[in-house]
């Protein structure tokens, strides 16, 4: 029992110090990466390519000026924040990260807790994070902020049906609503994964649902609730310091955690593209190798004299990663974790990608698209794999 | 332990329901029911209906109040004024709600003797295979005549709301 307590805190330390420092660094690597899709460096001032952006961003948010305007309603205010904070950290403490591992003679999950209805959770969790704005664009009394918060919330009502859908029907297949347990079902290769499986393909599934997380973590195309040029700053327009920086977080954390879920939904999780017996243990290892290869290639042929010493010190760091790959007391926990991040860490990229190729739609689109065309198809696709998997089975 | 959960959450829940009726302005009262709401899915819990709890979050927390909220706000809707109390309900409000609750203790305990009380941890058929069981093999009749009626309902909605706009 102790041994769970101190392993179970070890966790809980260990998932929140990575979840913020991600969350803190994916604003890093969005604001590098549309820099360069829109052809312009991007952060570049603070620390080697921006690289201590974030922590400059953190001390500036801390030591903001904390505003309560007058005519706000105070505990709602107040509250919303924290709540919208809340509900988005919420859905981590389920995700699994990996298989079940031995700890200095302790088996336990790479999850905080595994609730046999983990998928439920998550979705119960995000379905209250709709408070944390409705209430923030309404009790700032602000016009702006309440059209932000009336737009997010009807966005969210109608996008969480289809939504929904399209999460039922991988379940449907993997038979279960275990995160943990749903990773199982999967594992054995590409083939096996939910969005290539037999009887159905969930691919439409899939879709689907990133179309739907688009619009649930209010990302462009469908950030309508802080579309600038019409509402200002949507629903928190009347928000400063930490308490704009709660819903600059929820939003990134939101993010994460609809990455994770298609991922374990439909990418199978923390399982390998294909067995281990075909030499996927060494992809991760030949991934870093080739990186540090590449980089101490270009360390020897420098273009600009301080690029002599930072090419090979990263060269060497990733032939080190590689080598550390390779080893074969660590590969059981560190290999599934690669795999983990890897999909989510694509699926993070279309995210930010997406934000800087499309434009934003009007709001009779992103009302007209999700009821007329996207809650229809994710229903009969709910009906069609619903038929195949009764039929097979 | 349960008991004590189950002390905080039901004076939570107790809490936000009288909240729900004292406070004069809609969304406080709204936000109120979710909290009532969400204790009541955490006693779920308690007793061993997992499903039951998160499809009350999902449900009645997350979808429903949520529609009450966007509706409120769409409205507009401003704190209502207090009119001054009619004489009858200064004089018969707090006895006539003593008697209420007083005969509603009365009768539970006289139904349900001290031996057949409710035990934390003695039911464990809430999961959702045993819900889904139940609704598609027990219960299929109430549960699909349930689910025509919601669609009667949602037809009746749209046929005035149609009626509305001609």
């Amino acid at each position: 029992m102790d041994a769970f307590i101190i392993i179970s805190l070890i966790k809980v330390l260990v998932v929140f110090a990575v979840l913020m420092t991600t969350l803190a660094y994916l604003q890093w690597v969005e604001r590098k990466v549309i820099a360069h899709i829109q052809v312009r460096p991007g952060p570049y001032r603070v620390g080697p390519h921006g690289l201590l952006q974030p922590l400059a961003d953190v001390i500036k948010l801390v030591t903001k000026e904390d505003l309560l305007p007058p005519y706000v309603n105070k505990p709602l205010y107040l509250a919303a924040p924290f709540l919208a904070i809340t509900m988005a950290l919420l859905p981590i403490s389920v995700i699994p990260f990996g298989p079940s591992i031995h700890v200095a003679g302790y088996q336990t999950y790479m999850q905080l807790t595994d609730l046999n209805i983990g998928v439920l959770f998550i979705l119960a969790a995000s379905s209250m994070g709709v408070y944390g704005i409705a209430l923030a664009g309404w009790s700032s009394n602000n016009k702006y902020a309440l059209l932000g918060g009336l737009r997010s919330s009807a966005q969210m009502i109608s996008y969480e049906l289809p939504m929904s859908l399209a999460v039922a029907a991988p379940l449907l297949l993997s038979n279960t609503l275990s995160l943990h347990d749903l990773v199982l079902t999967q594992d054995g290769g590409l083939w096996h994964w939910n969005i290539f499986r037999g009887p159905f393909p969930q691919i439409f599934s899939f879709i689907i649902f990133l179309i739907a997380a688009f619009a649930e973590t209010n990302r462009v195309p469908f950030d309508l609730p802080e579309a600038e040029n019409e509402l200002v700053a949507g629903f928190h327009t009347e928000y400063s310091s930490m308490k704009f920086a709660s819903f600059f977080m929820a939003e990134y954390a939101n993010m994460i955690t609809v990455s994770c879920m298609a991922t374990l939904l439909f990418l199978g999780g923390w399982s390998a593209p294909w067995p281990a017996a075909y030499g996927s243990g060494f992809v991760p290892a030949i991934i870093f190798a080739v990186a540090g290869l590449v980089a101490l290639y270009h360390g020897m042929n420098a273009a600009r004299g301080r690029d002599r010493l930072t090419f090979p010190v990263f060269g060497v760091i990733f032939l080190i990663i590689a080598a550390i790959f390779l080893l074969p007391m660590v590969q059981d926990w560190l290999l599934p974790l690669f795999w983990f991040c890897a999909k989510t860490g694509s699926i993070l990229f279309a995210f930010i990608w997406i934000r800087g190729t499309l434009p934003r739609f009007r709001y009779d689109q992103l009302m007209g698209f999700t009821w007329k065309f996207l809650f229809p198809v994710a229903m009969l696709n709910l009906l069609v794999t619903g038929l195949l998997v009764a039929w097979f089975s | 332990m349960d008991a004590v959960i189950f002390l905080v959450f039901a004076i939570i829940a107790v809490v936000c329901a009288i909240n729900v009726v004292i406070q004069s302005h809609p969304i406080s009262s709204a936000i109120s029911l979710v909290g009532v709401m969400g204790s009541l899915a955490v006693l779920y819990l308690l007793l061993g209906a997992e499903f039951l709890a998160a499809a009350q979050v999902i449900v009645y927390a997350g979808a429903i109040m949520v529609l009450f909220v966007f509706v409120i706000m769409l409205l507009n809707a401003g704190a209502e004024t207090r009119k001054g109390r009619s004489f009858m309900v200064q004089l018969l409000g707090v006895p006539l709600l003593v008697t209420l609750l007083g005969l509603l203790a009365y009768i539970v305990q006289r139904i349900y003797p001290i031996g057949t009380m409710v035990h934390f941890g003695g039911f464990t058929h809430g999961t959702p295979q045993d819900v889904g069981r139940a609704l598609f093999s027990t219960y299929l009749l109430p549960f699909e005549v349930t689910s025509v009626l919601i669609l009667i309902a949602i037809l009746g909605a749209i046929v005035l709301a149609r009626k509305e706009m001609d």
